[in-house]
């Protein structure tokens, strides 16, 4: 349904580098060079990749947040440079790393902002949008907190409720960037558990970045390894998730070993290289 | 909790309750005591009726150019607070209406009192003074991303103010005295302007920046948790911000070249809304602005009759009252 052609981005002005060479002269720094990768149907794609690696600027070109400075990003072969931004959003939704609202919105406040690219421009959200939202509250297990202020949630309950804000936007394809770094680890399995719910019962697609190799084992069909804004892996799990990998990825020799208990591969790493 | 269509007409009616009654005494009290059957008693010829002057010619066009005022002024500040994510910004404290007013200064100094496209140029001026302030502190905002930290927010603002108080030193220095103290009144924040032909002159500003406005409230939710993870939502996040940015100085614009730069309204009004209301911009936006409107016919009418005879500026008022609150908003935010 989604599919990159030979994207690049780089950011101008701010997030410049410098070097001797070109001292003085604003040196564009390349963040994704000629990403190619493609998201089917129903698909669990995890992005792996160290930090800086280009994690983030790719999902937000997955999303239409950004737009490639060249190549191609396609949703359901339309490229997505022809579709309107809330066109993209009744199909696609993003969940930021972190949120922090400046005001004190309720989680419903938050949800039902999810509903925003299937209104019309001065309309209100009515019963069948309150209905949506409160099944995605449910969905995520935030429905007790419904009236509580987004500002007074821990940082798991925050991330289910932005997540069931973007559920109310009835995705097709959900992107999420790095959705348990700021969890401890009983919420780790919680998400883990929901997105792997969401993506077997509702059919829907994702594609998600991590550090955490061993979620990405439990839950991401396939892998896309990204180092220096170039893909240097992409395929199923168990092809793709191995010690050579690691050491390319993040300089650290790991064991690699199907897990007796759980049949799945987990990682243990073992030390810098 | 009821849904949105049920709050929006609790929220509207109410507040415009508040309006009206401020509308209706705000013209009635003053320093002078005068009787409303005097002042609509058609039998005595205009010119003769004392009491129908004062209430026509010196208190109505002042209520009503305090409510405009007050309306403009708090709406921009809920429409900087949720573009810039921080709830401290506001006209002032951005260094917008310093801005304004040294258009409009520049203006009123070298007597540009003529009209351009058949609009005044004292609030052409104005507003074009508050959108190149406007854009310095936005060029800022925009290079952080994520919004403006309040430290930064506060020392851009208080720089700017600075650097603009210097320019408008500098204009009054050029000034002849009559001007002199016409300006420095003027800078005070003062809304005795003696007839309508001022509100006239702003009016089409007003609407404009008021039509700019309705556009923008749920689009100001979205924006105000983070521009990437509104554009995701379906929100044209530089488009929102082209509107806002212009809307908000048109109104400031307006409202500077009415009654000089009256301080802290576009910071109390929509923090009290806020308490009463929520955070939905889509009740905030049109409760601050009806509330701006009542909060400064009340602001203006302590101004009146404190020290009757004499008359304050109504801006000392709202300094008076604003700075204290401002510092509670700042220890609040340092919690």
């Amino acid at each position: 349904m989604l599919r990159a052609a030979n994207i690049s981005f780089a950011y101008r002005g701010i997030r410049t580098t410098r070097s001797p060479a070109s001292a003085g002269r604003h040196v564009r720094n390349v963040v994704l060079n000629d990403v190619s990768l493609h998201v089917e149907r129903g698909d669990l794609v995890g992005i792996l990749g160290p930090n800086g690696s280009g994690k983030t600027t790719l999902l937000k070109l997955l999303g239409g947040v950004y737009s490639p400075a060249s190549g191609t990003v396609t949703l359901d072969n339309r490229p997505l440079a022809a579709w309107t931004r809330r066109d993209i959003a009744r199909r696609v939704a993003f969940v930021p790393q972190e949120t922090q609202a400046p005001f004190d919105f309720t989680v419903i406040d938050i949800v039902l902002m999810g509903r925003f690219p299937h209104l019309g421009a001065f309309a209100l959200e009515g019963p069948e949008d309150l209905d949506i939202a409160r099944r995605a509250l449910e969905a995520t297990g935030s429905a007790p907190f419904e009236q509580r202020a987004f500002s007074t949630l821990s940082g798991g309950e925050k991330q289910r409720v932005v997540i069931a804000s973007a559920l109310a936007q009835s995705p097709q394809l959900l992107l999420l960037d790095e959705p348990t770094a700021a969890l401890d680890i009983g919420h780790q399995i919680e998400v883990q558990t929901l997105l792997r719910r969401l993506n077997a019962d509702r059919g829907v697609t994702m594609v998600l970045s991590t550090h955490d190799l061993n979620l990405a084992s439990a839950l991401c069909r396939r892998l896309v390894l990204l180092k220096d804004g170039l893909v240097v892996g992409f395929g199923p799990t168990e092809e793709v998730l191995t010690p050579d990998a690691i050491r390319t990825l993040y300089n650290v020799d790991a064991v690699v070993e199907r897990h007796a208990r759980t049949g799945r591969l987990t990682v243990v790493p073992i030390g810098r290289t | 909790m009821q849904p949105i269509r049920t709050r929006l007409v609790t929220t509207v009616a109410a507040f415009s309750a508040l309006l009206v009654i401020a509308l209706v005494v705000g013209p009635v009290i003053g320093s002078t005591h005068i009787s409303l059957a005097r002042v609509f008693d058609r039998s005595i010829p205009f010119a003769d009726n004392l009491d129908a002057q004062i209430f026509f010619i010196a208190r109505l066009p002042r209520v009503i150019a305090a409510a405009l005022v007050g309306g403009a002024l708090a709406a921009s500040g809920v429409v900087f607070q949720a573009l810039l994510r921080n709830p401290l910004a506001s006209p002032d404290t951005l260094g917008v209406s310093a801005g304004a007013a040294l258009g409009a200064m520049v203006a009123i100094t070298f007597h540009f009192d003529f009209a351009f496209a058949g609009l005044p140029v004292i609030p052409l001026s104005s507003f074009a003074g508050s959108l190149c302030a406007l854009g310095v502190v936005y060029a800022l905002a925009a290079a952080r991303h994520r919004g403006l930290s309040t430290t930064v927010l506060l020392l851009a603002g208080v720089t700017m103010t600075a650097f603009i108080t210097a320019l408008i030193l500098f204009t009054q220095y050029l000034a002849d005295f009559t001007d002199t103290f016409r300006t420095v009144r003027w800078l005070m924040g003062v809304l005795d302007i003696g007839g309508y032909a001022p509100v006239l002159a702003v009016l089409p500003m007003l609407l404009v920046a008021f039509g700019l406005f309705a556009t923008l409230p749920r689009a100001l939710d979205l924006i105000s948790l983070g521009a990437d993870a509104a554009a995701s939502r379906g929100v044209n996040v530089p488009r929102t911000e082209r509107t806002a940015l212009v809307g908000a100085s048109l109104a400031t614009g307006a409202a500077v070249a009415i009654g000089g730069p009256i301080g802290f309204i576009g910071i109390i009004v929509p923090h009290m809304v806020r308490l009463v209301v929520g955070s939905d911009h889509r009740l905030v936006l049109p409760a601050s602005i009806l509330f701006g409107a009542t909060f400064l016919i009340a602001s203006d009418l302590v101004a009146r009759t404190l020290f009757a005879p004499v008359e304050m500026p109504v801006g000392v008022i709202t300094a008076l009252v604003g700075g204290p609150f401002f510092l509670w908003l700042l220890l609040r935010s340092f919690r």
